[in-house]
């Protein structure tokens, strides 16, 4: 049954890949990568893959598209022929694909026990997980415990990747004139969008508190529940505008979020070195080494949300606030 | 067995969807194929918990169910950006 | 009397997914067939709504009195609440930017 449905939307995969590469419309490439990611999270799904599934629906359902729009808007929707230099593309292209497709070849069958990947650290992870930590969720116990080094580093990507989209959008704190003479209102004279849309805000954060706070149960976690509730308030700047959605929640916050998230995370790790302990090792934080690193996965998935959903908003309105000023400096 | 078939079912709208997607012609039939698929996910995603007997993995249709309107709305709002910026230039 | 009681549950929740299934079939050869935008728009919409609310109307049926239902329960109100909305916002952007129905570009025509 999984190899039927895989093979169905993967199938769907590769011709909608084929139609983004063609279409020279931007938008309508916009538009398919959307398509994209639905297949790509439903794939995910059938693979028994629920927290990566969920992490490509919070981030690709509703956040690449708008910031897709907003680098949009400050494009042009066609694309620029480009004809110089396909023959050395299409081998280029050609070469590699031929060289995985070969590789696969090698590939154990789907879901074979005794692949590689099976015999080495996972099955100490598979038996230890509910001792140790206490709960079922293997996934949350890897990414925030047993591999929390690489989950540190990637919030400083996430960290990094935010300021790095700062300086090149020229996104500046404060309220200087710039940022004030937005004209746009949002879709505030739409009544249906609004009404809906006003229903839907504090839902979508409450679902992102239990994504938060449930991951260590079901799938979900810090990187989900910051994509969904910076979606929240995102959509309230597309109904409120922009101006109420900065004092709802002001950049210099969005920042902090930010800052805070990441700085929480590492002081977890240092807390546990002044415990006694190595670093990011909870387990010295309590006298119960499971409460502790409860209690530890607990304050670091909080510092995850807090750091996405600050940078993905900083994003957005660094992106919204660009295009306000072109379209000022146009008229 | 029933879910079998009805996610079959669901899985032909999610090809015919693309279909439309690819074939356009305008902009506006591709948002609405692009729209459609993402309220079919959500139902392939039930239906699919239930197909595999796993209820606790509902949480993925109820985000899709939640977001999904998000990318609309903000389709809806770059036009409106884009005829205001255009009227705004030919007015003055 | 149990026993009586969960067929025709069951049988009820069959004919509630069959119905669902046909929907969405409709649906998805409406979009594909329909002449022109404005005419998709409703063959999309009757898999928004009707689709939705018998599929998910017979998964409860067979979740029975469970978080699950209350789950399902949840994705049914919060589907039937945006689909239309999105259906809306749709056909709004659409017409805004000047995109006429066949209708209308005909009867233009005429005059």
């Amino acid at each position: 049954m999984t190899i039927v449905f895989a093979i169905f939307l993967l199938t769907m995969l590769v011709i909608t890949a084929v139609a983004i590469v063609q279409s020279s419309n931007l938008f309508v490439s916009v538009m398919l990568t959307s398509i994209f990611s639905l297949l790509m999270s439903t794939n995910f799904f059938v693979l028994d893959a629920a927290d990566v599934a969920l992490t490509e629906a919070a981030v690709g359902a509703g956040i690449t598209t708008v910031i897709f729009l907003s680098a949009l808007a400050l494009t042009a929707t066609q694309e620029k022929p480009n004809r110089s230099g396909r023959g050395i593309a299409l081998i280029v292209v050609g070469l590699t694909a031929s060289l995985i497709i070969y590789a696969t070849f090698d590939k154990p069958r789907l879901g074979d026990p005794d692949a590689p990947v099976h015999q080495h650290v996972a099955p100490y992870y598979l038996d230890n997980t509910m001792e140790q930590m206490g709960f079922p969720n293997v996934v949350t116990a890897v990414l925030s415990s047993y591999r929390g080094y690489d989950t540190l580093g990637e919030v400083f990507v996430v960290f990094a990747a935010c300021i790095g989209v700062l300086f090149i959008l020229d996104a500046r704190t404060g309220t200087g004139p710039k940022y004030v003479t937005r004209k746009m209102t949002g879709l505030r004279h739409h009544l249906i969008p609004q009404v809906v849309g006003r229903i839907l805000v504090p839902f979508i954060v409450l679902f992102g508190l239990y994504v938060q706070f449930h991951g260590e149960y079901g799938p979900g976690g810090g990187f989900q529940a910051g994509a969904i509730i910076a979606t929240a308030f995102i959509l309230y700047s597309l109904l409120e505008g922009e101006q109420a959605a900065l004092r709802a929640v002001p950049r210099s916050a969005q920042l902090g979020l930010v800052i805070c998230g990441a700085l929480m995370f590492g002081m977890v790790g240092v807390l546990c070195m002044i415990m006694g302990g190595e670093f990011l090792d909870y387990s010295v934080l309590m006298e119960n080494p499971v409460t502790a690193r409860q209690i530890g996965i607990i304050v670091i998935e909080a510092g995850v949300g807090m750091a996405v959903c600050g940078a993905m908003l900083s994003i957005f309105h660094a992106f919204a606030a660009r295009s306000a000023e072109d379209t000022d400096e146009a008229v | 067995m029933i879910f079998a078939g009805v996610s079959c079912a669901i899985l032909v709208t999610m090809v015919l969807a693309i279909a439309r997607a690819i074939k356009g012609p305008t902009v506006y039939d591709r948002l609405l194929a692009v729209n459609m698929f993402g309220t079919k996910t959500a139902l392939l995603l039930a239906v699919i918990a239930f197909l595999f007997g796993r209820a606790d993995f509902l949480d993925l249709a109820l985000a899709y169910a939640l977001i999904n309107l998000v990318g609309v709305l903000a389709v809806l709002e770059f036009f409106q950006n884009r005829i205001d910026a255009n009227g705004d230039a030919s007015g003055d | 009397m149990i026993e009586w009681l969960l067929i025709v549950v069951d049988i009820v929740s069959w004919i509630l997914l069959i119905i669902g299934s046909i929907c969405v079939l409709i649906g998805g050869i409406g979009v594909l067939r329909m002449p022109d935008f404005y005419s998709r728009i409703h063959a999309a919409s009757l898999t928004d709504t009707m689709a939705t609310l018998a599929l998910f109307s017979g998964m409860i049926l067979q979740a029975g009195f469970s978080l699950a239902a209350a789950k399902l329960f949840a994705i049914m109100l919060f589907l039937l609440l945006t689909g239309p909305t999105a259906t809306y916002a749709l056909a709004n952007s659409a017409l805004l930017s000047g995109h006429k129905p066949k209708a209308a570009v005909l009867e233009k025509k005429v005059e």
